[in-house]
């Protein structure tokens, strides 16, 4: 493992620097038959499942195949896509919003050719590659981040989860038989990084024990004030600790106003909190971000606790797909699952999920929980 | 032979989703075999690590990454995420484990040769592992060393004209919807204007110099397929004030069912056969659409552009032509105060290069809260200490019905001391004259 220089010089850092030029131009990425008629599409069908055609005023068309992709990819993955794209697509691909892998091919004959090629390709563990779908009234891929892969402040994992539940799910992501496109999405503590606060149904991991305080380096690490800030609950305050025989700045937490957001350790890294028993997955719904019939809405908390039960995560996929199939079942056509559990009541969201009604769901967050309870007498028995 | 033993992730290799697993199994070995030769400038058994340590988490149910971590390149504050393992001796390969976020173009369109270049660079100077993409947009380059950086850098801004992308208390890489590259309903170029941004705010994205992070998202029309509304401190999303268009010959063909509703998109299930009345006009949140002589009608004034009419018969309606966008501000997640979409700020600007109105828009906001905003306080929560009045203020905004859902219901109302005839300055003696102790 020799060192090889790319020919920067460490010891004239600032020397031949390039900065701030940001990203490549889109249009230089543009497949030639987008390239001609951008702007002028006239309308858009889905032939099947993953399949798409956009038709442009010209009579041009661009037939797209969607495919699956686990968003944590490797270069030999990357490049076996570039191999496809380059055999089918003459060497154009693109992702979307939810890091599926779109081929775009400019004339019908290619469509058949090209789907074979995607649907032939499996891991060695027998997953595929590149499954076809994605589009329409199914589920598509879930948005998700980094958890046990990269990041330090997580309550549960990203990848594994949201490949067991892929797996769960999977006959919906090649077809279209559900009353709307559903959204899944994960986050796996409540930064919610990403679509968590806005997903038709949502993953999201949480722990259930406050910080435990290092109290030896706490103020050799921590910057005190901002941990005591972090606090959304204000269950942290400044504290003068005997460690050792001797005082040492620290923070003392009031346990019992402590909701075990996690935010101080995000700020302080004296205040860890995670832990095996404690941490676990909280599932939210109803939530959506376009305009559609409706305006956008946030996801609900419908269930505070399931376990961190890995590799496969059973109690949460079991419990994501029977909202999904609750939801397939009673919604009406174009409903979303905000649409439907507000139109259907709440009350009645629980009871047809199947889902126990605890006091962890209701707000008590400030003064705007007081407008999540119901002042009203109407309500189903 | 595999380094470490992952039973429980061996499950995850089967069943039909694509396992990250056998990714990451295959691309140890790829390393481990290194066909082309290749110089590795990190460890090369990168991946048999990332894989140990992740099984081991999945043994403890907890992390095994330290807290934190900063690293980054000369000149920039921002754009490499800092990320060191918390058993270094048993897992070497990610003792250091650095995500470089790497400048994605607009549309995430990409040229196969582009992205082989970007590939070699990686498996060369990094660990050849991946996220396409980061939430907020950006290509995530996942894993290499603290010495790597800097060559890295060098490789992708001299070689490959491209930069790194955001992190920090600054603008993060703004982010676009497909917009009018391959979609009829982009009320205007999302690409263009995110890339325009972009280039015009890189000394905010590379050098933080806000009180917290800030994002920009671009949405073509208000189905927001990247989401901005919920995911970005200022939403542009496109729409228009005009007409839509209806092809009346059109309408009849979905009638008759020679074209299927919403494009295909129900396809997987019997809904029946497509019902005009129950599927659009009764759907319409307005109510104003009614059929007259056998033809569509819509009452542009009271439309909303909720897009449900265009989108299930994408065939016979169409966006008008006066295009613009909608902005709004202050969307964020949870933490601190409570999640947030945006708000309704600029109901309608035209989008024109070189962009000054929107540009005078987004200075006068940062004007506001890089001067007001605390520390590691999102414009959204600056918004509710200080009131939408003085967004409105700040941005020389008119008030109007528009930018509330309702009015207020609590009469806690503000005036200031210049709205009111003879100001708040009064002589309690003068009172006294007329109003006895």
């Amino acid at each position: 493992m020799a060192f090889i220089s790319s020919g920067y010089n460490p010891d004239k850092p600032m020397e031949n620097r390039i900065s701030d030029i940001g990203p490549r131009k889109y249009d230089e990425f543009y497949p030639p038959v987008i390239a001609k008629n951008k702007g002028k599409w006239l309308y858009h069908e889905i032939i099947k499942p993953g399949i798409l055609v956009h038709v442009a005023e010209s009579g041009d068309e661009v037939y797209t195949v969607r495919v699956g992709g686990a968003r944590l990819m490797s270069t030999g993955l990357v490049m076996e896509i570039c191999d496809i794209a380059d055999k089918h697509c003459d060497g154009y691909v693109r992702w979307t919003t939810r890091n599926n892998v779109e081929f775009m091919v400019d004339s019908k004959d290619k469509v058949d050719p090209l789907i074979q090629d995607l649907e032939g390709r499996k891991f060695s563990g027998g997953s595929f590659k590149f499954p076809v779908g994605g589009t329409g009234a199914g589920v598509t891929n879930i948005v998700h981040t980094q958890g046990w892969i990269h990041c330090h402040t997580p309550a549960t994992d990203a990848s594994g989860p949201v490949k067991a539940t892929m797996d769960v799910l999977f006959d919906d992501f090649q077809q279209m038989r559900l009353p709307a496109q559903l959204r899944v999405s994960l986050a796996c503590c409540l930064n919610m990084c990403g679509a968590v606060h806005c997903s038709d149904i949502a993953i999201l991991g949480y722990h259930r024990k406050p910080p435990m305080l290092d109290h030896e380096y706490l103020d050799k690490m921590c910057e005190i004030p901002l941990a005591i800030a972090a606090c959304p609950t204000a269950a942290i305050r400044p504290a003068k600790v005997e460690f050792k025989g001797q005082k040492v700045k620290s923070v003392a937490v009031k346990n019992e106003r402590c909701m075990f957001c996690g935010n101080c350790y995000t700020m302080c890294p004296a205040m860890p909190l995670a832990d095996k028993e404690g941490d676990g997955i909280v599932i939210m719904v109803g939530g959506k971000v376009s305009n559609r019939i409706s305006p956008p809405k946030f996801s609900k908390v419908v269930v505070a606790f399931l376990p961190n039960n890995a590799p496969r995560w059973p109690e949460t996929t079991d419990c994501i797909k029977h909202i999904v199939e609750a939801y397939a079942k009673g919604a009406n056509k174009y409903e979303r699952v905000g649409d439907w559990a507000e139109r259907i009541g709440w009350e009645r969201f629980f009871e047809v999920c199947e889902l126990e009604f605890t006091h962890h769901l209701i707000d008590d967050f400030r003064d705007p929980a007081y407008y999540t309870w119901r002042q009203t007498t109407q309500f189903k028995f | 032979m595999a380094k470490h033993d992952t039973p429980m992730l061996d499950q995850l290799e089967s069943g039909p989703w694509p396992s990250f697993v056998s990714d990451l199994k295959e691309q140890a070995e790829r390393r481990a075999k290194n066909e082309e030769g290749v110089e590795f400038q990190i460890p090369s058994d990168v991946c048999e690590d990332l894989l140990g340590v992740l099984e081991l988490s999945f043994k403890h149910g907890r992390t095994h990454w330290k807290h934190g971590g900063i690293v980054g390149v000369f000149g920039y504050g921002g754009g490499v995420i800092g990320r060191y393992c918390d058993q270094p001796e048993r897992f070497s390969g990610v003792a250091h484990f650095h995500t470089m976020r790497v400048a994605q173009p607009g549309g995430k369109f990409y040229t196969t040769d582009f992205l082989r270049d970007l590939m070699k660079l990686w498996d060369f100077r990094g660990s050849g592992i991946t996220n396409m993409h980061g939430s907020t947009g950006d290509i995530i380059f996942l894993g290499t060393t603290t010495p790597q950086l800097e060559e890295i850098f060098f490789e992708l801004t001299h070689n490959l004209n491209q930069d790194l992308g955001g992190s920090g208390s600054n603008l993060r890489t703004p982010a676009d919807c497909i917009g009018s590259a391959r979609c009829e309903w982009s009320c205007y170029d999302t690409q263009a204007l995110c890339y325009y941004l972009t280039e015009e705010y890189q000394d905010e994205l590379h050098r933080p110099a806000f009180p917290y992070k800030f994002k920009f998202k671009f949405d073509g029309c208000p189905n927001c397929c990247v989401a901005s509304i919920a995911r970005a401190d200022i939403s542009f999303i496109g729409t228009w004030k005009d007409d839509i268009k209806i092809d009346q010959e059109a309408v009849q063909g979905y009638i008759g069912g020679e074209f299927l509703p919403n494009g295909g998109a129900y396809t997987g299930r019997d809904w029946g056969p497509f019902d005009i009345a129950k599927e659009v006009i009764d759907l319409c949140p307005t109510d104003c659409m009614w059929m007259e002589d056998g033809k569509l009608k819509i009452e542009t004034k009271e439309c909303t552009r909720c897009m449900h009419c265009i989108n299930v018969m994408p065939r016979a309606l169409r966006i008008g032509d006066d295009r613009g966008l909608s902005m709004l501000v202050g969307a964020k997640a949870p933490i601190l105060d409570g999640a947030q979409m945006g708000s309704l700020l600029v109901p309608f600007v035209k989008v024109e290069e070189p962009y000054d109105e929107i540009k005078e828009v987004i200075e006068n906001m940062w004007d506001w809260w890089m001067e007001e905003g605390k520390n590691r306080e999102r414009i959204g929560e600056l918004m509710k200490r200080q009131g939408f009045q003085k967004l409105l203020s700040v941005t020389g905004i008119k008030p109007d019905a528009r930018h509330v859902q309702e009015p207020r219901t609590n009469p806690y109302i503000f005036w200031n001391e210049d709205e009111v005839e003879g100001g708040w300055e009064r002589d309690v003696d003068e009172y006294r004259k007329d109003h006895q102790r």
